[in-house]
Formats: structure tokens, C-alpha cells, sequence
């Protein structure tokens, strides 16, 4: 029960929407990012905000490189003086000291611009994250519903748990140690062209060397990567959905086959991320002792002359060793990095997608006696007032969720302010799907939907949607007080008001024996709470939004009879001077409606009120005796 | 580095608890440090070989390192012997790789295997909890601990059994070498230990409430997005898409907030490390070069001795390192430990009893979701169903009608009183053999991912095609399932999205009928069926399941009228049992529930 009935067939159809997304296309072109620069370019963009500590902890990671290879450098003079003959023993201590000094300057400052970078990439990575997660959660809240219709919930929360997570893995490590490590790769290289041209050569060979090994490596590294994050997700899905199925799991004594079907993932999960975890961890063996062939590669070269032997070489072969330290590390970051890019990418194709537009220029305002009114701009400036009055008129709607099959065919119909209009029919006539149109969740195909003799599409959203007061089928209520989430309703609705709501739903006397009345903490969806209890509140919700148009989609559907009837009161009193549309199962709720339109096939098959339509004996009346044949 | 240390560690409890995970993997477990100790040797043999080629071949130095392997007239021909030196090394190279490349596949799969049985473990025991334990964790901090927390204890099992052996043989090999050269002057070393000491401890009494912190307000970010995208239409209905993003923005801040405090501690460790190796390089220089100068050390020494100490020092950190990470993980240990120690609410028990009739007795029977007798959810039900009889349950909301038959399948345990099924305590039966006897069709049912025929077939894995096809039809669901052009073998989603509300019910109770239940429970399981399909459905239930025990729970009177009789509850108490007819009479509530549904229609027809 907890998608309402047409989306059933919605979801079907739409997925072959989303195939067809740029997104999902993203998802599916595994974890090796399409356009990495352009990506990385964008990600950079982010550091905008916090562009001077940013600058300062480039600064501070180019100064930690200098002094480091500067103090190595140190040695060299250092161990010279110790060396030296025709010197004193005085003015060799004396001279050696004062290099001494230098040194623990330089090794001081290296310790002082490692904690800064540290501090201020940490900061920078926090705040980037931040800002991103921002717009990350702005731009979904504003997708069209049929985004949230068309994914499943695990893989819209993974752009926020593994994308971001391996964001967060590039931006607190792999980025300093990529600087750290290209800074002194610049150094040692330029020590190298310094000391011999020729033999630099010899390095450019091992770098070649290097970097196609690397990318052999990385290849199949990031393929397995690949395939562990597809293993990742299909273990996560399986959990989440067997523990939301868990009385089924129980009821059907099933923990068994369960654990089955998850060791079977969760094997497929082992093999791959020992693959990707093997390629992962053999970069640096192989990286370390490249550096050693190459070592004696480079003597041996040196002893048969190729290249000039002596003190030159013997520096030579310091950097050699340095060089293919720094290289080994970058390579080491370089799958963090594509994974993290791919993660990057996926949020950013996320962020590209087209927002729900909101291209309406008709707005409330209130006229000068207070009412609440339409501006309607006219052609060539101007505009009219026109009052709020709830009169929805369908016209010819016809709809199509994918554009193929028409869910609603030749609506026509008219709910006239302060009217009950029902709608009943079997499950997937369309009923839910007239609802969606008219608060514009989805746009018809052809026709037309006005309010007040506004076409709806007019209207700008915000304010077509504050007139209307949904109750749906599914309760959803949000972590907070009882009292907040009434509120919800209207933002600046005052405690009295909100309890006056909760009184018309009938939903105060249940709030007041809570532990700690409308203080009391909702958790987890209300889970607290009886379903019939959580209906209520939504009511209570609906009631305190005041609304002009009132659509109760199921809304009784969970509270039994009795409840149902002690609330109808009150939704008397609610319904009064506001438009009412009801969906309903139930006939015995829609008997008072003013109109009852019979939905079968996504048509109006019979439309009138409850007595016109029984003497009628069509449909509506099979359904309505249909049920009382039992006794 | 007694006590302290070793809770920081993390000997205890905690990591001795997941350790047995590591079953089936012990091998390449152990066999890891092994290779890494091989490949340390190389790693202090090679630059040893580095050193004599430098020395001994191009300086032609008189004395260097590892002269007394080679033979002298090869030490005599230059160029041969820095051949020989070259190719020892390449060898040695090769060797280390191979070393180092079989390490990393078995570390590789001594973790991966790890965390698959942790995984595995964790699975299990969750799939053991009952209720009440479901409900103490909730669902997605469950799969945050199955998921992200094995992740982290993972990667510290990796690195711990790469390093945790590899370092410290690195550090007593280095600093042998060491005290062979200078004993008084490597003493340096000794000091800067507690020096490294006492920053871990501080980090492990500071960083661990933080990183608790940390991951409490990632969870609280994740659940709020989780709320937000389940709720998108109230949100979008009552636009309140502005709060939403300021709700978030407050909780991204939080947690920006808690990230930078928490790791703020850790962005210490480095420049520490690099202060404490940095000064000990210092000491040792401004000492040595005295001693240098003195005449009582030679340069070389010198640069070798610091070579050394920094390798010492490096050790120290990368074991540092681990602790560090220790510290972290230790906050994803304890959750996951946590529910490893959570012992499950309904104990299993062997008993070979099975379940005979579906005759039910319910004797003074009080329940309380709290376990405790002021809140008290049921009170004192006494009920006697015989084997066969069809019993409609009809109550307000909240009055405990859900509650009521969820103790027969032992959903939840009963606080006082006695519950028997087929003459027997429910407590004397396996819960398998229970609940194999009970199908229970759910308010909130739930199909999942795979084919309608999987699905059905969890009530009976081996049910043929013709068995499905017969529960379908008593279910009133063949006739849509054919229409698919899949038809059985049509795919459902997660949670069943591509069929219709009314279509889940009804193959929901086709999947409770394949079990060809003693007991079967509809918990208000037909409210999205119409009501003529409804209709159908009892019929079926009376004529082909007649001596299954049949419960049913609804809202629409219409639904129970003609059970064999009705129970109305009110207040968690049975307010009255009767048929129809004599309920009609003597029951307000019931009247009252009866004329608001049926009395237009009855003028009207």
C-alpha cells in the first residue's frame, strides 16, 4: 500500500523515461568518469568559497615541499664540512652549526606548513562538501515529481552516502598528497636536469615506463572497482529491502533463504573487491622496485660509461630514488581520484538535470479589501483581480505519462466552489492521476485545467499549490513534534490555530494523551503511532493550510469506521466553503458528494449524485450493491 | 603502554568479538606479515647493495658495506664487480616484487574474506531479532552498520595485517643496525617513543567522542534526506521545498561542523610525526657531528645511523598511523558489536512439537509493547477459536487488533496469561513450526525484487506451477497475473512498484495460501481489493480452505458479516463476540459501525 494505484502502471512506463536520462546513462558507463578534466574543472569551481584558505594551503603544501627537499639538499654541504680537511676543529663546529641551524629552520618550517595545509584542507574539504550536499539537496527538491516517481529511494540517498563518501576520501588525502607529490616532482626533476641532461633521459624512460604501467594497472583496477561498487549497492539494496520486509521474512519463516540470497551478493561483493583491492595494493611493490632496477640500471650505465660516473651520479641516483617515490604515490591516488570523479560526475549529471519550471506569471495578492485574488497580467500590460473561489473546470484533459499510452482519455468536468466532487473506480481507472494534474505534478497532454478560469498553467506553482490541501493515502509525517509537523501545514500558523486544526480532525483528544502532548516526538516517520493515528495528523495538517481547494486522495482509508465518523464532523466543518475532491474506495464516504464521477479506463463512464446514479443501475451501482450482496 | 594502551588498542572486548570472522581466512591472514617481513629484508638488504655499489665500486672505497660476501679479486675488477652488484640488485628487486605482489593478493583476500563473514555474521544475527530488537536500532542505522561500519573495519584490517607485523619488524631491524653502529647515540630514538606515546593516547581519549559525534550527524544527514525524498509530495503539495532546503542546510552545517572537529585532532598527527622524526634527526646530527669532529665516528656512520634512525621513526608512525585508524574504527566496532551482542527477544527453541489444529485459546492474555503492566496494550483477553472457524475482528484504530493477532505467530511475546494454539503453549513449538502453521497476510505487505513466481513460492519453495496457479485463483489473482505478458514470470521491483495496490494485496494472500497455513490471518489485507473481488475471495476461503482457521481484520463491515463470529474490541480489551445477527442486537459499537456504512443503501435499494 504504499504507492498509490496508478503509479504502478506510471512507474512502468516511465522507465523507459529514465533510460533514456543522461543520468541514468551516467550510471550505467560503470565508474571510470567520462570527461575527468572537465569534471575535476568543476569540482574546482567549488573551492571558490573558500578560496583564500584554499590559496593559503597551496601555498602552504608548495612551502612543505620547498623546505623538505631543501633540508635534504642540506645534507650534501652538511656532511661536506665534516669532510673537510684544512679546516679547525673550532671553525668546522662553528660552520656546521650554523648549517645545522638553517636546517632545523627549514625542518621547522616543514612542520608548520604541514599543519597549516593540513588544518586548512581539512577546512576547505569540510566546506566543499558542505556547499556541494547543499546544492545537491537544493536542486532535488526542485526535479519534477516524476524524478522521485522514476528512482528508487537507495539510489537517490547513494548520491549523498557513497558518491559524496568517496568525495570526501579525494578531497581530505589524495588532493594534498597529489600537490605534496607533484610539487616535489617538479623539484627532483629540475635537480636532475640540473646535474646531468643525459642521464635525465634515462629517468624519462623509467616515467614512460611508469605511466603505462599505470595505466595497465589502472585499467584493471578501476574495471574491478567498477564492478565492486555495482556489488556494493546490489548488498545494500538486498539488506534494505529485507529488512523493510522483515514480518514477511518472519512470517514465512524465510530467515533462511535470506541469508542464502544474501551470501550469494555478498560473494559476488568479496570476489570483486578482492580484485580491485589486489590491483590497488600491487601499484606499490611494483612502483618501488622499478625505482631498484632502475638504479642499477643507471650504475651499470655509468660503470660502462654511457653516461658520466663520479659524484654526479652518485647525487643522481638520490633523486632517482626520490623520483620514483613521488611517482609511486600519485599512481597509488590515481584510482581514488577516477573513483571519486565518477562519483562527482554522477552528482553534477544530478545537478544538470532540468529542474521543475516554474514559468507561471499569475500570483495571489491580496485586493483592497483584503480578499485573497488572482493577479492576472494582461496582454499589453495591466492586470486583473480576480477573486479566489476554488472553480476547477477540466476540459478535454487527456494524459499520458510516457506519451504513449493516455491514462486519462476526454476528461471533462467542473467542481464549482464549495462543491464535493467524488471519484471512485477500480484500481488504475486514473483517479490518482486527476490529482496529480490539477496541483500540477505532471502536465496534461492536450486539453485544458483552469481555476477560477485560469488555465492552471498560468499559475505560478508555488501559489496554485498553497490554495490546494492534499491529504494522501500514504501518511508521511517528519521527525519532529507532533505540533511542528501540523505546522507543516502553514508555516506561520500559531499554536492555537494548529490545535484548532487537530480539534476539526478530531485528532486532540489522542494528541493530548501522548506522553507529552503536542510536544511529543515523532520518530521515524511517525512510527510511534497507529496508522489511523498518523492519518489524523495529516488531516489535522491539511485542516491548518486552510486550503481553497481540498483533495482527500483515500485519506480514510486506514481509519476504521468509527474514527472515520467521528472525523466526518469535523471535515464537515472543514469542507465547508472550500472545494472538496475525494478519491475514495469506500462509497459510504462519497454518498453526500454534490457530483460523483465513475472513472474506468482512465474515462468518466457515469457522473451524478449518489441517488441519480443508483437509480441509474450502471456501474456505479454494482460497485455500491455489490458490497452489501454479502450478507 | 600498559593498561591504556591496551584498551586503546583495542584488545578488549571489541575486536576480540568480530575476530572469529576471520574464519577460513587464517591462512593468507598469516601468511601476509610473513611475505611483508620477506620483503622488509629486501628492503633493508637493497640499500645495503646500493651502499657497496656506491662505495665499494665507485669510490673504490677500501671499507663498505657487505664487503666480506664477495670474493676480493671480484671486488679488484671494477667494472665486474658493479655488474655483479647490478644484477644482485635486479634479482633482489624481482624477489621483493614477488614478495610484495603475493602479499598484496593475499591481504587482499584475507580482508575481503573478513568483512564477507562479518557481513555475513552481522546478516544473520539480524536476521534472528525479533521486533522489539528491529525496532531498538531501526532500519537504516542497521544498514549503515552493515554497510559503511564493515567498510571501515575492513580497511583496518588490511592495513593492520599489512603493517601491523611489517613495521615493527622494520623498526627492530633498523634499529639493530643502529646500535651496531652507535649504541649511545641511537638511545635518541628511544627517547622520542613516549614522546609518540603519550600524543596516541591523547588522540584515543579526544578523538573517539568526536568521531562518535561525526558519524551520529552523517547518520541524522542521511536520515533526513531519506525522510524528505519518502515524503516528496507532502513537501511538494504543501510547498514547503524552502523549509525542506533550510532543514537541510542546518543538518549539512552540523555535520560540517562535527567533520572539521573531529578531524581537526587528526590533522595534528602528521606534523607531529614529522616534528618528533625531524628532531631526532636534529639531536642526532648536532651530536654526531661532535663526534664526527671528534674522531670517533665517521661520516658514513653518521649518514647511515640517521638513515636508520628515520627508519625507526617511520616504523613508529606507520604504527602510529594504525593506532590512529584504530581509534577511529573502534566507534564502527562497538556499533556493529553492539548488535552482535543484542540478544534476540524470542529465543529459538528445538522442540520437535508440531503445530495440530488450528484451534486457538487466548487465557487472560495481557500485552504490552513497553513491557510493563502501566501501559498495557491488551488487557486480559479470553477468547477460545475452534480449529475451522472464521472470526472477524472489527475495533477502532489503536485498539488493538493488529496487536492481538501478531502474538500468534510470535511477532511479539505475550506479557501475562497464556496463549495456546492446537492445545499446546505457543512457547512449546519451534518458531518455525509456528509460524510455518500461521500464514499472516500484513497491513503493510511487502513483495519483493524478482518474478511473481518467486515471490510466491516463499510461501512454499517447491509449490509446482499448477499449486500457484490454484492459489492465485482462490486469491482472485490469475486473472490480471495471466494478463502480463510475462504473466508468472513478470518482473517486480523493490517493494513490488509495478502493480497496483489491490493487485499486491491479492498476491499477497496467494503467497499465505501457498503455505496451506493451520491459522490464516488477513490484518485488514483487502482494503485496496473492491469490494466484489473481496467478496470472491471469502467465498473461496470458505469453500476450498474450510478447516483452516481463518482471522480476518477489517474496516469494512461488509468484509466479516458473515464470519462464524465477530469480535469487536475497544481499548485493547474484547468488548464483545457474537455472530452478526446477535451483535446486531446487543453491541452499540457495533451497530453504530454497521448503520454508518449500510443504512443509506438499504433505503436506497
Amino acid at each position: 500500500m504504499r504507492k498509490t494505484e496508478a503509479k504502478g502502471e506510471r512507474v512502468q512506463r516511465n522507465i523507459k523515461k529514465i533510460r533514456k536520462s543522461p543520468l541514468h546513462k551516467g550510471k550505467n558507463a560503470a565508474n571510470r568518469p567520462a570527461s575527468p578534466i572537465r569534471t575535476l574543472a568543476r569540482l574546482f569551481k567549488y573551492y571558490g568559497s573558500c578560496r583564500a584558505p584554499f590559496i593559503a594551503a597551496v601555498i602552504a603544501i608548495i612551502l612543505y615541499s620547498a623546505s623538505t627537499i631543501a633540508a635534504s639538499y642540506m645534507m650534501r654541504p652538511l656532511v661536506a664540512v665534516l669532510e673537510e680537511a684544512n679546516i679547525t676543529r673550532e671553525a668546522a663546529h662553528a660552520k656546521y652549526l650554523a648549517l645545522l641551524i638553517g636546517m632545523a629552520g627549514l625542518y621547522a618550517l616543514g612542520v608548520i606548513t604541514n599543519y597549516i595545509l593540513n588544518v586548512l584542507m581539512l577546512k576547505c574539504a569540510a566546506t566543499v562538501l558542505c556547499d556541494l550536499r547543499k546544492d545537491m539537496f537544493d536542486h532535488m527538491q526542485d526535479l519534477p515529481i516524476g524524478y522521485f516517481d522514476t528512482h528508487t529511494h537507495g539510489e537517490l540517498m547513494s548520491y549523498y552516502t557513497n558518491d559524496t563518501d568517496a568525495l570526501r576520501e579525494l578531497m581530505h588525502h589524495s588532493i594534498t598528497q597529489l600537490i605534496i607529490s607533484v610539487t616535489s616532482l617538479i623539484g627532483v626533476v629540475a635537480m636532475m636536469l640540473v646535474l646531468s641532461v643525459k642521464l635525465f633521459l634515462i629517468v624519462a624512460v623509467m616515467g614512460v615506463i611508469v605511466f603505462l604501467t599505470v595505466k595497465y594497472i589502472g585499467r584493471r583496477s578501476s574495471r574491478n572497482f567498477a564492478r565492486q561498487q555495482k556489488a556494493v549497492a546490489s548488498v545494500n539494496g538486498y539488506i534494505e529491502e529485507l529488512m523493510e520486509g522483515q514480518r514477511v521474512v518472519k512470517a514465512f519463516n524465510h530467515e533462511e533463504a535470506a541469508v542464502r540470497g544474501f551470501d550469494e551478493r555478498n560473494g559476488e561483493l568479496c570476489t570483486a573487491a578482492t580484485r580491485a583491492s589486489t590491483y590497488a595494493n600491487i601499484v606499490g611493490p611494483i612502483m618501488n622496485n622499478l625505482s631498484h632496477i632502475f638504479y642499477s640500471i643507471t650504475t651499470t650505465l655509468g660503470v660502462v660509461g654511457l653516461v658520466s660516473a663520479g659524484s654526479v651520479l652518485i647525487a643522481f641516483l638520490q633523486y632517482i630514488r626520490q623520483f620514483a617515490d613521488r611517482m609511486s604515490q600519485i599512481s597509488e591516488q590515481f584510482n581514488f581520484v577516477l573513483l571519486a570523479l565518477a562519483g562527482a560526475e554522477r552528482i553534477f549529471a544530478l545537478m544538470d538535470l532540468p529542474a521543475d519550471v516554474d514559468e507561471g506569471d499569475v500570483v495571489i495578492e491580496k485586493n483592497a479589501n483584503g480578499e485573497e485574488c488572482w493577479r492576472v497580467p494582461r496582454e499589453g500590460g495591466g492586470f486583473d483581480m480576480i477573486p479566489v473561489k476554488g472553480m476547477i473546470e477540466l476540459h478535454n484533459v487527456t494524459f499520458s505519462y510516457d506519451g504513449k499510452v493516455d491514462v486519462l482519455k476526454d476528461i471533462s468536468l467542473y467542481a464549482k466552489t464549495a462543491q464535493k466532487i467524488a471519484f471512485v473506480g477500480s484500481t488504475g481507472a486514473g483517479k490518482t492521476t486527476i490529482t496529480n494534474l490539477i496541483n500540477r505534478f505532471y502536465d496534461i497532454s492536450s486539453g485544458e485545467i483552469t481555476y477560477d478560469g485560469i488555465d492552471i498553467r498560468r499559475i505560478k506553482k508555488a501559489d496554485l499549490r498553497g490554495t490546494l490541501g492534499i491529504v494522501l493515502q500514504d501518511t508521511h509525517l517528519f521527525t519532529g513534534t507532533v505540533m511542528e509537523n501540523i505546522r507543516y501545514g502553514r508555516a506561520d500558523a500559531t499554536d492555537e490555530e494548529c490545535i484548532e486544526a487537530a480539534k476539526i480532525a478530531n485528532a486532540h483528544y489522542f494528541i493530548s494523551h501522548l506522553p507529552e502532548g503536542y510536544n511529543t516526538m515523532l520518530i521515524s516517520d511517525g512510527a510511534n503511532l497507529s496508522q489511523g493515528q498518523r492519518q489524523l495528523i495529516s488531516i489535522a495538517r491539511a485542516a491548518v493550510s486552510n486550503p481553497v481547494v481540498l483533495i482527500l486522495d483515500e485519506a480514510t482509508s486506514s481509519i476504521d469506521t468509527r474514527t472515520e465518523l467521528l472525523i466526518e464532523r469535523g471535515m464537515d466543518s472543514l469542507m465547508q466553503n472550500r472545494t472538496v475532491l475525494v478519491i475514495a474506495h469506500r462509497l459510504s464516504t462519497v454518498r453526500n458528494a454534490d457530483a460523483i464521477m465513475v472513472l474506468e479506463h482512465g474515462r468518466i463512464i457515469e457522473r451524478g449524485d449518489h441517488d441519480e446514479l443508483l437509480k441509474k443501475k450502471g456501474r456505479y451501482y454494482e460497485l455500491y450493491t455489490g458490497m452489501f450482496e454479502m450478507s | 603502554m600498559n593498561k591504556k594502551t591496551d584498551a586503546m588498542i583495542g584488545r578488549g572486548r571489541g575486536f576480540g568479538a568480530i575476530l572469529p570472522c576471520a574464519r577460513g581466512y587464517v591462512f593468507p591472514t598469516v601468511i601476509t606479515p610473513v611475505l611483508m617481513i620477506f620483503e622488509v629484508a629486501m628492503e633493508v638488504f637493497i640499500p645495503l647493495l646500493m651502499a657497496a655499489i656506491v662505495d665499494g665500486g665507485l669510490y673504490r672505497k677500501p671499507d663498505f658495506q657487505l664487503k666480506a660476501l664477495f670474493p676480493p679479486e671480484l671486488i679488484a675488477d671494477n667494472t665486474r664487480f658493479i655488474l655483479t652488484l647490478g644484477g644482485l640488485m635486479i634479482v633482489s628487486a624481482l624477489l621483493s616484487l614477488a614478495f610484495g605482489m603475493l602479499a598484496a593478493r593475499t591481504a587482499a583476500v584475507a580482508a575481503m574474506g573478513f568483512s564477507k563473514n562479518l557481513r555475513h555474521t552481522l546478516f544473520q544475527k539480524i536476521q534472528s531479532f525479533s521486533f522489539k530488537n528491529t525496532d531498538k536500532f531501526s532500519t537504516p542505522s542497521l544498514v549503515m552498520r552493515a554497510t559503511a561500519d564493515v567498510n571501515n573495519i575492513q580497511n583496518l584490517y588490511m592495513q593492520a595485517i599489512r603493517t601491523f607485523v611489517r613495521a615493527p619488524v622494520m623498526m627492530v631491524l633498523a634499529a639493530i643496525m643502529a646500535f651496531r653502529i652507535d649504541s649511545r647515540l641511537s638511545l635518541i630514538f628511544v627517547l622520542c617513543l613516549p614522546v609518540l606515546v603519550l600524543v596516541l593516547i591523547v588522540f584515543a581519549i579526544f578523538g573517539r567522542p568526536r568521531f562518535r559525534i561525526f558519524l551520529k550527524k552523517y547518520d541524522d544527514l542521511n536520515a533526513s534526506v531519506q525522510e524528505d525524498l519518502t515524503a516528496i509530495r507532502v513537501v511538494k503539495s504543501y510547498v514547503r521545498e524552502k523549509y525542506e532546503k533550510l532543514r537541510f542546510n542546518a543538518s549539512a552545517d552540523d555535520l560540517k561542523k562535527a567533520h572539521i572537529r573531529a578531524e581537526k585532532l587528526f590533522a595534528l598527527t602528521n606534523p607531529l610525526q614529522l616534528a618528533v622524526m625531524w628532531t631526532c634527526s636534529g639531536i642526532l646530527l648536532l651530536l654526531g657531528g661532535d663526534s664526527v669532529l671528534g674522531g670517533t665516528l665517521n661520516t658514513g656512520e653518521l649518514v647511515s645511523l640517521l638513515t636508520y634512525t628515520n627508519q625507526v621513526i617511520g616504523s613508529l608512525a606507520m604504527v602510529a598511523a594504525i593506532i590512529v585508524v584504530l581509534t577511529m574504527t573502534r566507534e564502527s566496532v562497538s556499533r556493529i558489536t553492539e548488535v552482535l551482542a543484542e540478544v534476540p527477544d524470542i529465543p529459538e527453541n528445538d522442540s520437535e512439537l508440531k503445530v495440530e489444529s488450528g484451534e486457538i485459546e487466548f487465557k487472560n492474555v495481557c500485552f504490552s509493547y513497553t513491557a510493563s503492566e502501566d501501559n498495557l496494550t491488551l488487557r486480559n483477553i479470553d477468547l477460545h477459536i475452534r480449529s475451522g472457524e472464521t472470526i472477524g475482528i472489527i475495533g477502532g484504530t489503536g485498539e488493538g487488533k493488529s496487536t492481538l493477532v501478531q502474538l500468534i505467530p510470535r511477532f511479539y511475546d505475550i506479557l501475562s496469561g497464556e496463549l495456546r494454539i492446537g492445545g499446546r503453549d505457543i512457547k512449546d513449538y519451534s518458531l518455525y513450526e509456528l509460524r510455518e502453521s500461521v500464514s499472516m497476510v500484513l497491513q503493510k505487505n511487502m513483495l519483493f525484487s524478482g518474478t511473481i513466481k518467486e515471490n510466491l513460492r516463499w510461501g512454499d519453495p517447491n509449490a509446482s506451477d499448477e499449486e500457484i496457479e490454484r492459489a492465485c485463483r482462490l486469491a482472485c489473482a490469475h486473472d490480471f497475473v495471466s494478463a502480463f505478458p510475462d504473466g508468472y514470470d513478470t518482473e517486480l521491483g523493490q517493494g513490488g512498484v509495478n502493480v497496483s495496490g489491490g493487485q499486491k494485496q491479492r498476491l499477497c494472500i496467494a503467497r499465505a495460501l501457498l503455505k496451506k497455513p493451520k491459522i490464516l490471518i488477513l490484518d485488514d489485507s483487502t482494503s485496496a481489493v473492491d469490494s466484489r473481488t473481496d467478496e470472491s475471495i471469502r467465498k473461496a476461503f470458505r469453500e476450498f480452505i474450510p478447516s483452516t482457521t481463518k482471522l480476518i481484520i477489517a474496516q469494512r463491515i461488509s468484509s466479516i458479516m458473515d464470519a462464524d463470529r465477530i469480535i469487536v474490541m475497544e481499548e485493547g480489551r474484547i468488548s464483545d463476540v457474537g455472530t452478526h445477527g446477535e451483535l446486531m442486537e446487543r453491541s452499540e459499537i457495533y451497530r453504530e459501525v454497521y448503520t454508518s456504512q449500510h443504512k443509506e443503501v438499504r433505503e436506497n435499494a
